[in-house]
């Protein structure tokens, strides 16, 4: 499936807490959570934001606690992907545990202006920028983690290998 | 092949005989933890996956440390799940308040981690128990829930990191200083996905309290683990209190490391990260003329006994200056315990700070001295990032016991021989 929308960046060291902020851990529900996605990082991001729109990040995406709820906020908020240097480990594996698309790209990371129009094929591994006419590549995804997604998902694998 | 003692335990755990960096494996958990924050959500996938037992219920662990005790109903409802969930499943190890403590203190403290051990937590600060020469890793709130099921969690064998720490620590310096310092060299990526392995004649003669303290700010740099080698003071420290027996690993001499760093320490000032990265760490004396409203001492990273007497050391016999609330926060029962036994609450009241129950609270925001807009703060705990204790115009500064506590009685950011000479 193909990811399209606006691009919205971000700078490095994009933190949890400025992605879902503790203050709103006392839920989790996802509507809920989606309500104040990047809050810390930028106040009106909810309100300027459309369903499918990209986030674009430097390195070291979601580094720092390990709540699910991050990546749980984003996808509730409709992010449809997130394009980043490089992302913090747990970020990483929980991102694909809840399904939340992720892609690192170098490139993309630096060339992607707020505002343009994005489009990531996944399967291709091809993010293009529409407004630019450019495209960048994006490590590829590891084997095992395509699997996963391919599954459903981490819990959805473990039912298929342990029944 | 010579391998390194993460990759050791963790060849152990997926019945391997070696496993090499990058290395896809599935491995067995000896313990697995969630909190009253990440637990609800891996419980909810638990049921969801029709899930009947969990593998094994002296393996998991469960601590509402985070919004207890209860700070309004939603966290209520939380703890509540956390609650019945462990009676529902019998687990061993789930500690209701009166027996509760911040996670990553309280596990050591009863002799539920031990050397060797594989453990995840859902709380990015599990790395803490490397201090105890166990591999520990911070994980979401989905592999736990899997790993509650199977009892497995799969990993990528991470390359690893060696530091080596060598000279005589000045006095007020001690582990929270070395990985101010460390990460303020490499980076809060600098060790992502790898592993930290903490070394030297420095970390010899450190106590076990500031391993803690070091392997619990691993993740700061994005480390999947830190880990430390056993030795006698950490032998001694499990004596009485170690739940099973337990294996000791030890890194071959000539196994790889992708990266070796060499820190001299005898030049070492007590360190101060500045907003809104640990990375931003410079010595104390670059802060002097910071003025501050709040002072926190606690925490997974800084809230155990020693962190305590070195705070009492400074206050005893002066107060806190009347523009900083001076927050305190021992870390477990039986540190609070102690600390009434040992007086040290009476000199932490005397100099007129509050003392309050073991909860991670004001650490992550989430009560008991949450920061107001254009506050600042000085604080014992692990991260400093944007909103991280409140209001997103707030500030914190990350710094040791005796900084923080110094700072408190001078109402800015001070060396503690500005307070009691040298």
């Amino acid at each position: 499936m193909a990811h399209k929308g606006k691009a919205w960046k971000f700078g490095a060291d994009v933190d949890t807490d400025a992605i879902i902020p503790a203050r709103y851990l006392n839920t989790s529900d996802p509507a809920e959570l989606a309500k104040h996605c990047m809050e810390d990082a930028d106040p009106e991001f909810m309100s300027k934001m459309s369903s499918g729109d990209v986030i674009v990040a430097g390195k070291n995406f979601g580094c720092g606690s390990s709540r699910e709820h991050a990546p749980i906020s984003l996808k509730a908020a409709g992010v449809s992907c997130v394009i980043a240097k490089s992302f913090a480990r747990i970020f990483y594996r929980n991102s694909f545990n809840v399904g939340l698309p992720i892609f690192e790209s170098e490139a993309a990371s630096e060339k992607i202006q707020a505002g343009d129009e994005i489009e990531v094929d996944p399967g291709k591994g091809v993010i293009s920028n529409l407004t630019r006419k450019e495209s960048y590549k994006t490590t590829p995804i590891p084997p095992f983690m395509m699997e996963l997604i391919e599954d459903g998902g981490l819990m959805k694998h473990i039912q298929k290998r342990f029944g | 092949m010579k391998m390194t003692i993460t990759e050791k335990i963790l060849a152990a755990h997926c019945g391997q005989k070696e496993v090499r960096t990058g290395d896809l494996i599935n491995a067995r958990v000896d313990i697995a933890l969630g909190n009253d924050i990440t637990a609800p959500i891996a419980i909810k996938e638990f049921e969801k996956s029709g899930a009947k037992k969990v593998f094994d219920k002296e393996k998991i662990v469960l601590v509402p440390d985070h919004f207890t005790p209860n700070k309004d109903i939603l966290s209520a409802e939380h703890a509540k799940i956390l609650r019945e969930f462990a009676h529902q499943q019998d687990i061993t190890h789930y500690f209701e308040l009166g027996r509760m403590g911040v996670e990553h203190a309280l596990l050591p403290e009863e002799g539920i981690v031990v050397p060797g051990d594989l453990i995840i937590g859902a709380d990015s600060h599990t790395c803490t128990y490397g201090a105890l020469g166990a591999f520990s890793t911070g994980v979401g709130s989905t592999d736990l829930a899997a790993a509650m099921i199977t009892g497995e969690v799969w990993f990528k064998v991470p390359a690893s990191m060696l530091f080596v720490y060598s000279g005589k620590l000045k006095k007020w310096v001690g582990g929270k200083d070395l990985i101010l310092y460390t990460i303020g060299k490499i980076g809060v990526d600098g060790a992502s996905y790898k592993s930290m392995e903490f070394s030297g004649e420095t970390i010899d003669s450190l106590d076990i309290d500031g391993r803690f303290t070091m392997a619990n700010m691993a993740i700061e740099a994005g480390a999947k683990n830190g880990i430390f080698h056993v030795d006698q003071a950490t032998e001694s420290y499990l004596k009485g209190r170690a739940k099973r027996p337990y294996t000791i690993f030890k890194s071959d001499p000539g196994a790889q490391y992708m990266e070796k760093y060499e820190f001299n320490c005898s030049q070492i000032e007590p360190q101060v990260a500045f907003p809104h990265l640990p990375e931003n760490s410079r010595p104390v004396t670059e802060a002097a003329d910071i003025t501050i409203d709040q002072a926190v001492i606690g925490s997974c990273t800084n809230g155990r006994y020693s962190d305590l007497l070195e705070a009492a050391t400074i206050l005893k016999g002066r107060k806190v200056n009347k523009n900083v609330r001076l927050i305190i926060i021992p870390a477990t029962q039986k540190i609070y315990k102690q600390a009434m036994n040992d007086g040290l609450l009476d000199i932490f009241l005397d100099a007129e700070a509050i003392v309050s129950t073991p909860t991670c609270g004001p650490c992550l925001g989430g009560h008991m001295g949450v920061l107001a807009k254009g506050e600042r703060a000085i604080a014992t705990t692990n991260r400093n990032f944007v909103g991280r204790m409140g209001h997103p115009k707030s500030e914190i500064y990350l710094s040791n016991p005796s900084v923080a506590a110094a700072s408190a009685v001078l109402g800015r950011i001070a060396h503690p021989i500005e307070v009691v000479g040298e």
